[in-house]
Order: C-alpha cells, then structure tokens, then sequence
C-alpha cells in the first residue's frame, strides 16, 4: 500500500505537514478558519521530531500486523482489508490509550480535547495526504513499497 | 473441518479473524454461557460510569458471527471436554465434536473464604452482568467497599465514585496498583484519589462481614470496622479451568501452552487469561490476564489450529490506565527483583509526572510512566524488539525522547523501510 515517508537531509523543519494535517482533518478545510474558528480542532496526527539539523515528521505506518488494532479494548481501531489504512472510530474510541501504549512507532496521538485517539488516515475523505501535498521541500512522499 | 472455541471475548475474535483470513469454509462453533454479542470486558466499568452505553460495549459490528460464518451456542455453559472423544460437553447435556478445540474461557474472580459471604450486596466485578447489578443496587451515597486495589477494583472505584458512591478500597499490599506501578508512582495516583475523596486503606484485608440479610459492616483485620452497603470483591482473577477438570490436559495455574498455544493434548489449544503462555521477559511461561494478550494468542491459536504454523515471540505484561486527568503507562518488569537491573528515574512531582525505565545488561526491561505518557509505545517496541539501547541510552528520559535519538539506521529501517524487512 501507498505510505507516507520521510527524508529526513530535505526537510527544513518549518511544520506546514502539521499546520495542513490539522486543516485537513478540521470541519473547516481552510488554515486561517481551521486555527481561529474550530473550537474542537483535531490534534495533529503527525508526530515532529526535531533536534538541528536534523528533523522529520512521522506519522502511522499503517502496519501489516497493527499492534494497535489487536490491543484496542473497544474494537475502534481497524484494520481495512482492501486499503490496508488502519482508522479510529472515534465514536467507539473511550481514550483508554492502549494504543499508545503498543504503538512502536508512537505515532497515535491523545486528543485530550475530544478524548480520542487521533491517528493519521491518509486523509482518506480527500485521498490525497495533505501533508504531502503541501510540503514546500518534497521531503514527504506519498509511494509504494518504502524509499 | 470443525472449530470449537469455548469463550466468547477478545482471545475468540482474534482466533476467528485469523481463521477466516485463510480458511472460509471450516465451521467454527464459538460457546459462552454467557447470552451477550462479544462485548469489551474492559468497557464494564465505563458503563457503569455511565459514559459507554450497552450498544457501544459491542467488541465488533453486529454481523460479526453472521459475517464470518460462525454458529454460537450463547447462554449455554460447556462443562467439561472429553479429549479422547474430541466432544465438548454442555450443560444441558448435549455434546459438540470438534476437531480442533480452543479453550479462551478467561479468568474467574478470586473471592477468600471468609465468615459472612451469604449476605447480599456483596459481589465481583469482571463481567457485563455483574456491572448491571452493581449499577442498580448502587445509590447515590451508597457505601461501596471494594476489596483489592488493583487494576479491578481501581476501574470500580472509578465507576462507583462517577455514580456519587462513598468510595473504600482495601488493599493488602503497602499500595495501590502494587503489581503495575512502584511506591512512588502509587503515591501520585493515590494522591488523586484522595482529592476525589475515594478512601484507601493499605495494608490490611477483609476479616469478616457483619449484617442481617445484606451486607452491614466489613471488619478489617486491622480492626477497624467499615459501615458498608455494598462489598465489591475485587483481589484477582485465576483462570477459569472448571472445563479441563479431570481431562489429561496439563493446568498448572492456567492452562499450560506452547509457543504456538497448543496445549499437551493434540488438536486442543488455549489463549487468552485461562492460559499459561510464553512471557519473553521471565522466559518461562505465565498468565498474564490483559486484553491485547488474549487477542494475539487467540489469532496464534487461530493460525496453528488451521495448519498455519505461527509462533508467538511471547508476551509481557502492559497496562494503560488512567483516573480522570491522570494517567498510567506501565509495561514489564518495573519492581526489578535484584541487583542485575539498572532503574532511571525521572519525576517532578509539582506537575505529578514520573518516568522510571528499567533495564537489563543493554535492553528494556519495563517502564511506568505517570501522565507524561505520549509515545509510550515507543518503549515497549524497545522491549518487544529487544533493541539494543546502548547508544542512545543517556537520552531515554529526555522530555521529547523519540526516534530522532535512535541511530540513523535503526531510525530509517523502521520508518523508511517496513514493507522490505
């Protein structure tokens, strides 16, 4: 399946990936309302890492044998077996963090505000991940198989 | 081919998902005595707080037994198995073949043989219908007495508080929480309850219960005497092994498995609190009664049944947890029991956080992690991997610590490259 991955020489650090992640999972699917309107704005659901020079995002590897999906004590997170994306229910999600407790890659993370987890779907309404699409250096790729 | 698995939660999904993802056509017959579609145990205590309703406990979709061609027999308790005949036995008499057989019959709650035991109000806490009773025998200012302070009663008095209970827990050990969490990191999440005017007595038990037709007074051993409308027991469960009695299949505390859950009898198999599987810690095997745990033995028990060799690298125990606006992280070992471990320690306790991580020679053993608790994960892959954390080791506590402090190739094998390993 199509993932997102990072080069970590290219990216310069600025958070748009974040800034655009958060947007896109907004009602509003615009920055300046998503910031200023949404008094339930998501979480983002990347994950930066920073230490200069060095930085990249991270974000849900959508694994094959999902930790997260056979942890989840209410059977919220799942595993599609067409697409492969491993989504939250958040109706069914109790933020009970379980899953940030099995994920190896830390990368589900604990909307304190709504009380769900909040992990990226590949922007699954849009299908077409907007922290790639607005990564200003190319150092996000949406692709197959790994770089 | 005729699959029977006797249990209907978390280690029954996990079995039945892996089946049917190769096999669509074995009959898989799944017993309870239980009457429910498969609902999340875990959940009970959220519905008793009344922030899940019934509906929502549902552990999958209504379709699920329909949609993966799985016949139950609900409500219905299977009593023994004769493994010569290869049938399960019910209680009403009749009789399944099977020609595989899963055994994820769970645990069942540990209640001490003390004077008093017949009256009512008194009761245990690990079961939807058990949470039903307590919701409505319980009242506004009820006193509620629950006996355990581990992860149980801990999820009781939580739900009993949330209904305006006058909430006791009596706890043997010196804490709460004692086998997930040290002195110190108890010592913050009893300062939380407390604040809720939750009341815990520590290292005293129950010695007897005093009342005419229901429960009246819990006597402690330490002689203090609790007014008590409602007695929760709450010290533990032990694997439900009432089905194997007097089989040849082996139980030593549960259900003795092997690496690919099978039991010492051909073509019987066990996962899930009533088994005894691997723990790639201890190296040697043990219950551990969590939730995710039943759910991967299940599916190893699922694979191997359908001729799917599979293995388990093993378990560890984890819990996450929380009160309110605390919350619990924990994994493995986190009271090392000699002096071959290594402890690194970070509190403040201003902003009540705590960070311990242990280690073995170069690996991670266990954690606790106290509020500050996001990308805990990342840890337990440590442990589960087995990873070798010498190079990044002095960077373990850091506040952001993350796998930008992991060597680079470590770094981009895992987050570059998964599909390929």
């Amino acid at each position: 399946m199509k993932k997102v991955y990072a080069k970590e020489e290219v990216c310069v650090g600025c958070k748009l990936c974040e800034v655009y992640c958060i947007t896109s999972h907004s009602k509003y699917k615009d920055v300046l309302k998503a910031y200023k309107l949404d008094s339930t704005r998501p979480a983002p659901r990347i994950i930066i890492e920073e230490e200069r020079p060095i930085s990249f995002s991270l974000q849900c590897r959508h694994c094959d044998d999902a930790p997260c999906v056979k942890a989840c004590i209410t059977g919220a997170m799942q595993k599609d077996p067409e697409t492969g994306v491993v989504t939250c229910d958040t109706d069914k999600c109790v933020g009970c963090w379980t899953c940030v407790l099995v994920c190896s890659f830390g990368a589900i993370v604990r909307d304190l505000n709504n009380k769900i987890a909040s992990k990226c779907d590949l922007c699954a309404e849009t299908g077409e991940p907007a922290c790639v699409k607005n990564c200003p250096n190319e150092a996000l790729v949406f692709t197959e198989g790994g770089i | 081919m005729d699959i029977v698995i006797i249990g209907n939660s978390a280690a029954m999904v996990g079995a039945v998902e892996a089946i049917r993802k190769h096999d669509k056509t074995s009959n898989i017959t799944v017993i309870s005595d239980e009457k429910y579609h498969v609902y999340s145990r875990p959940l009970i205590s959220y519905y008793l707080a009344d922030t899940v309703t019934e509906e929502k406990m549902a552990y999958r979709s209504k379709d699920f037994y329909q949609k993966n061609n799985v016949k139950t027999i609900l409500g219905t308790k299977a009593v023994s198995v004769d493994e010569n005949k290869k049938t399960v036995i019910l209680e009403n008499g009749d009789l399944v073949k099977y020609d595989k057989l899963l055994i994820a019959t769970g645990g069942k709650p540990f209640i001490p043989p003390i004077d008093g035991l017949d009256k009512k109000n008194i009761q245990t806490f690990i079961k939807l219908d058990e949470a039903k009773k307590l919701k409505s025998s319980i009242k506004p200012n009820s006193k509620a007495v629950i006996v355990g302070g581990g992860l149980i009663g801990f999820k009781a008095a939580e739900g009993l508080h949330a209904l305006g209970a006058d909430v006791t827990i009596v706890e043997l050990a010196d804490r709460i929480l004692s086998t997930i969490l040290d002195n110190e990191s108890a010592s913050i999440v009893t300062k939380r309850l407390l604040k809720d005017g939750i009341k815990i007595k520590v290292g005293t038990t129950i010695d007897k219960i005093v009342g005419e037709d229901y429960v009246k007074e819990v006597h402690l051993k330490n002689g203090e005497v609790l007014p008590t409308d409602i007695l929760i027991f709450a010290i533990g469960v032990t694997p439900n092994t009432d089905v194997v009695k007097g089989t040849s299949i082996k139980i030593n505390r549960g259900i003795l498995v092997d690496r690919n859950m099978k039991t010492n009898v051909d073509d019987v198999y066990a996962a899930g609190d009533v088994a005894e599987g691997f723990d790639m810690l201890l190296n040697s095997n043990r219950v551990v009664p969590i939730w995710p745990n039943a759910y991967i033995q299940g599916e190893t028990a699922g694979l191997n049944m359908i001729g799917i060799e599979n293995t388990t690298n093993g378990i560890f125990p984890m819990n996450s947890i929380g009160y309110k606006d605390t919350y619990i992280i924990t994994a493995g070992i986190i009271n090392p029991p000699d002096e071959s471990y290594d402890v690194m320690v970070k509190a403040d306790l201003d902003k009540n956080t705590y960070k311990k991580i242990v280690l073995k020679e170069n690996n991670i053993v266990g954690f606790i992690l106290i509020n500050d608790v996001d990308r805990a994960g990342i840890y337990t892959g440590l442990i589960r991997e087995k990873i070798d954390v010498t190079p990044f080791r002095n960077q373990l506590l850091k506040d952001d610590f993350g796998y930008i402090n992991f060597p680079k190739d470590l770094r981009k094998s895992k987050m570059l490259g998964q599909e390929v390993r």
